[in-house]
């Protein structure tokens, strides 16, 4: 693995850890991490047209966020059941059109090399996603309390939904690499979670949710390195072990 | 009676949600610094009226604010985890983000609503009903607003809690010219503090002054049953 492909799992990282709190605390834990299943059928398409599979994947996932937004503004239970079944089904599409190797990296993530293309849209939608969360998070937090206190301050509530979505979506889309689209929701979500078990403010929990899913990913990977092996399934057993460690001591 | 004074002007005002109405043809005005108590039995439509008057949800027929007014808000039920890390400090700051004099405007509020700084460190799932309801009004006094819009604030607040939640609303209304909107179940709270009295009921509306509104046989009508309550005449 080369220090550009790990420099560049750790900007992706920090997006994941920052972008996870706010899933996390609006209780999107699950339906987040189902959404990135639709990356599949995105992959599917991007390798039998003969383009970049990351395009086809962030196309996907934008298209799966906008849907979840649109249903979002009307009602929560139809969310459920999109989820459930869309996606999953998504998910089993996809793995009918993706075969072979092709088919294990797409869902457990293998490190490769990195392209030129693929470097320079990694780095700055990772920065993106971060500026994002950090220029928003008052926003987000207004809204989190009360989309109606939201509105009252100025707040595009359903604008900050959609954008948040999207970013989720892109965070998605740039750790695909790294851990697959069964995984990738989970380094999403673990360190936040741990992070929101462990915190006492706003700022700490964005602090150890980012440093957590960097050091899972950067030490994952490398472990990952050394045994030849799929980086996702260590990057996450990494992050249920923090997030385990973290309940005891919580208690 | 000026037309300048005139911060609120509801023109047979209507609210439909699909094939539902829930307001049907609502008329009021309100005067600046006047304090509106809103009754009614329950889903009479009192926190939809206020969800319209804030912008949340779309009307037909007329709804004018005075231009330039800034709104609090401060909502009922607030669907919020109570395990979050997000202090009281947290909340309030994304109030002020924008504002130099955050941290002024901060303590400013807190002193208004008596809430102390140590409170305010902590997540807000620990704090009880009552410092809640507090810190939600501090929310809303930090924008320096026209108008301050609450919606039961008093409802799961013990007996104490929700006599000091009164006397700091009527006090801020007093010191900072609010006009006030009020949804309460307390009649006699409304009758002690209110300068006008909208009753919703079946759609419908009845809006004066609490002597006229608060009557035995207006109150039968609207609640189905006789209703008492205990009026303090000083």
């Amino acid at each position: 693995m080369t220090i550009e492909a790990l420099a560049l799992s750790a900007t992706m990282a920090l997006a994941a850890g920052l972008v996870g709190c706010f899933a996390v605390m609006r209780r999107m834990a699950l339906a987040g991490d189902a959404l990135s299943h639709v990356a599949l059928p995105g992959i599917g398409i991007a390798l039998a047209l003969h383009v970049h599979p990351l395009f086809g994947a962030a196309a996907m996932l934008l298209f799966a966020g906008l849907l979840v937004w649109a249903i979002e503004e009307r009602s929560h239970l139809a969310l459920e059941t999109i989820i459930g079944v869309v996606f999953s089904g998504a998910l089993a599409i996809g793995s009918l059109m993706t075969t072979g190797e092709d088919l294990i990296d797409a869902l457990f993530g293998g490190a490769g090399t990195v392209s030129r293309p693929e470097m320079i849209f990694g780095v700055l939608t990772a920065a993106a996603v971060t500026l994002f969360v950090l220029s928003q998070r008052h926003a987000l937090i207004v809204t989190l309390v009360s989309p109606d206190i939201a509105r009252t301050v100025g707040i595009d509530v359903k604008r900050l939904n959609l954008l948040f979505l999207e970013m989720f979506a892109l965070t998605v889309a740039l750790g695909l690499r790294y851990l697959g689209v069964l995984l990738m929701g989970s380094l999403i979500i673990i360190p936040a979670a741990t992070a929101k078990r462990v915190s006492r403010n706003l700022t700490q929990m964005l602090t150890v949710a980012a440093a957590l899913a960097i050091f899972v990913t950067v030490v994952g990977s490398l472990a990952a390195d050394h045994f030849h092996r799929p980086t996702g399934p260590f990057i996450v057993t990494l992050a249920a072990v923090m997030f385990f460690l973290s309940a005891l001591w919580g208690e | 009676m000026t037309e300048t004074n005139t911060i609120l002007e509801v023109d047979r005002l209507s609210i439909r949600f699909g094939q539902a109405t829930i307001l049907k043809d609502v008329s009021f005005r309100v005067m600046r610094g006047e304090s509106v108590a809103v009754i009614g039995p329950n889903g009479s439509g009192k926190t939809v009226l206020f969800r319209a008057l804030i912008g949340a949800i779309p009307s037909e027929g007329g709804l004018k604010w005075a231009p330039g007014i800034r709104f609090g808000y401060v909502p009922q039920k607030v669907d919020l985890a109570r395990d979050l890390p997000i202090t009281g400090v947290d909340f309030l700051r994304a109030r002020e983000a924008s504002n130099r004099s955050a941290d002024a405007a901060m303590t400013q509020a807190l002193a208004a609503v008596g809430l102390t700084p140590a409170l305010c460190r902590q997540a807000v799932g620990s704090l009880s009903g009552g410092q809640f309801q507090r810190l939600l009004i501090a929310f809303a006094l930090m924008g320096e607003p026209d108008v301050l819009l609450l919606d039961e604030p008093t409802a799961g607040v013990d007996e104490p809690g929700q006599e000091r939640l009164n006397e700091l609303i009527q006090r801020l209304q007093s010191e900072r010219r609010l006009t006030v909107f009020l949804i309460s179940h307390d009649l006699s709270v409304v009758h002690q503090h209110a300068s006008h009295v909208l009753c919703l009921s079946g759609g419908t509306a009845h809006f004066g002054e609490p002597t006229t509104i608060l009557t035995p046989d207006l109150l039968h009508e609207v609640y189905g049953t006789p209703v008492a309550f205990h009026v303090h005449d000083h």
